[in-house]
């Protein structure tokens, strides 16, 4: 039995979004980027949402974390737990995000504060949500890091970003994100920029993350490949629509809609299916 | 031996602080052929590229462009060169003038080498521009008008305008949605069979290098690691690098073997 129908004959989803829209106004009326999305995530499962640029992957994300630029207007329901999140003030908001519900975004590079050492940088949740003083939130991670398998980390914490490797950098991320120890972890595209030999080693950090945490996992990307590796339920998106989602076993194995049947014929592969016996 | 078009022989790239980024390579390209050069960032995939295309210069060795040293020709030897010898780039946005139509574009390398009339280069244009399937209005489109696909059918055009004999592509599908690198793949390898041209694609994403390429070299921090048939090198590696590599790629169908089509949508 797969996670989602283990978790549907107990409990409540960690994530629920229902009808969400995101319109951004135009002068000719307005574009719309996401249009009547459903999805869930349950407690301890990796979500994957795939789409191609312009399907609306992100947005939804975003709107998720109420990060959309300002013009976006948003309808619909997003439900963290119990917490409404679309009808939180922002200051409440800022109090969720990071400690129920954290972000690792694509570039970690470009999210890193580059005049900040990576231990106070990865501690920094744990003064702002938990009230540690900094020299606690760094001791935390240095633990962190090493959960995220950075080799002396009691070194590391010292260096500032650039001194990390992109994939470290991306762990840093990752250790961040977990301070807290999140219900959710949003990540968009958080292995698209490195080295596959990385990707896969962060992949695997992530699917150890959620085995140990139980933490549930909304997982954004274009790539079919990671989607296979990581998620155990897909929902594949196409200009702002879901149009199918599944098992990640039903989504490969038996593709119903045209467009996710076209995206997999599209998908370059070292294993031809010729080959396939 | 087959007739080799590409001779790399014992070719170092030094930067400073004494890194060789591309590290004694020795590699031969034969006609008609397409070579894929794979590997991670650093490898020196890209710098090996660069170096073909007389863009930058190797710190020791030789290649040679049909038995001729690409970097001591000079004059008429170095113009012919270059216009047996074509380049398209992962990033056609930054490799057109953003003020020129796709026309001009088009129509500066036959001028520069003095192909033709103003009557034939348009037609010339048009021929290319149907060819890479793009419709005969867009001469008078500019870059920024174009989708990702679609400029990059266009450097493909620029490329493959001048009748080259070789094609040199670095991760020209890279920036693209899958559903059109596929459609940019199936042109290359059409184009590239119609054409007769031997090509260099240097790639990361070795299910791309795979789908083009008859030989694979894979290279890491600057060195040839191995190199063979795509299908030796894919399904019987011969250096453990290779089949970590290998071992890392998310690939959906390493898992999931789905009855799709092909050819569908394609």
């Amino acid at each position: 039995m797969d996670i989602r129908s283990r978790a549907l004959q107990d409990g409540r989803p960690t994530l629920s979004i229902r009808d969400l829209t995101v319109d951004f106004p135009k002068r000719d009326g307005a574009f719309r980027a996401v249009d009547g999305v459903s999805l869930d995530v349950w407690p301890g499962e990796i979500v994957g949402v795939i789409g191609e640029s312009g399907s609306g992957k992100t947005m939804t994300a975003l709107s998720t974390l109420r990060m959309l630029p300002k013009r976006a207007v948003v309808s619909g329901s997003i439900e963290l737990g119990q917490r409404r999140i679309l009808d939180l003030s922002p200051a409440d908001m800022r109090k969720l995000r990071g400690d129920r519900l954290s972000f690792i975004p694509q570039d970690a590079m470009r999210a890193l504060n580059p005049t900040m050492r990576i231990g106070r940088q990865v501690g920094e949740p744990l003064v702002l949500h938990r009230n540690l003083s900094f020299k606690a939130a760094v001791s935390r991670a240095v633990d962190l890091l090493r959960a995220v398998h950075v080799r002396e980390p009691e070194r590391r914490v010292e260096d500032y970003p650039h001194g990390f490797s992109g994939g470290m950098q991306q762990r840093a991320m990752i250790a961040m994100g977990l301070a807290l120890e999140p219900e959710l972890i949003i990540a968009d595209e958080p292995t698209t920029a490195l080295d596959v030999t990385v990707q896969a080693q962060v992949l695997k950090l992530l699917k150890e993350i959620r085995d140990r945490e139980a933490t549930s996992i909304l997982f954004i990307t274009h790539d079919l490949g990671v989607v296979a590796e990581l998620c155990d339920w897909v929902y594949v998106m196409y200009r702002g629509r879901i149009v199918e989602q599944g098992s990640v076993e039903r989504i490969f194995m038996d593709p119903r809609d045209d467009y996710t049947k076209m995206l997999l014929a599209s998908t370059p592969t070292l294993f031809p299916r010729e080959a396939a016996i | 031996m087959s007739d080799t078009v590409i001779q790399i022989a014992g070719v170092t790239k030094s930067f400073l602080r004494g890194v060789n980024a591309v590290d004694d390579v020795t590699l031969s390209v034969a006609r008609g052929e397409t070579l894929g050069i794979v590997g991670e960032s650093g490898s020196g995939k890209s710098t090996l590229l660069r170096m073909i295309l007389r863009l930058i210069r190797p710190s020791a060795g030789s290649i040679t462009l049909d038995g001729r040293d690409v970097w001591a020709a000079s004059g008429r030897d170095l113009k012919q060169a270059r216009r047996q010898m074509q380049a398209v780039f992962q990033d056609p946005a930054s490799s057109f003038n953003p003020r020129q139509s796709i026309g001009a574009i088009l129509a500066a390398p036959l001028e520069v080498h003095g192909i033709g009339d103003r009557a034939s280069r348009a037609r010339r244009i048009g021929e290319t521009l149907e060819r890479v399937g793009l419709p005969a209005t867009t001469v008078s489109r500019y870059p920024h008008q174009l989708s990702g696909g679609q400029r990059q059918r266009v450097a493909i055009a620029r490329a493959v305008i001048m009748r080259p004999a070789v094609v040199l592509a670095d991760e020209p599908t890279s920036a693209l949605d899958v559903s059109v690198q596929a459609q940019v793949l199936k042109l290359f390898r059409e184009i590239k069979d119609e054409l007769g041209l031997t090509s260099v694609f240097v790639s990361h994403n070795l299910a791309v290098i795979r789908e083009v390429s008859d030989r694979v070299a894979v290279m890491r921090h600057g060195k040839l690691i191995e190199i063979g048939t795509a299908e030796r090198v894919f399904t019987a590696p011969e250096s453990d690098y290779t089949r970590a590599l290998i071992d890392a790629v998310p690939d959906p169908f390493r898992r999931f073997r789905a009855p799709v089509e092909l050819e569908s949508g394609s």
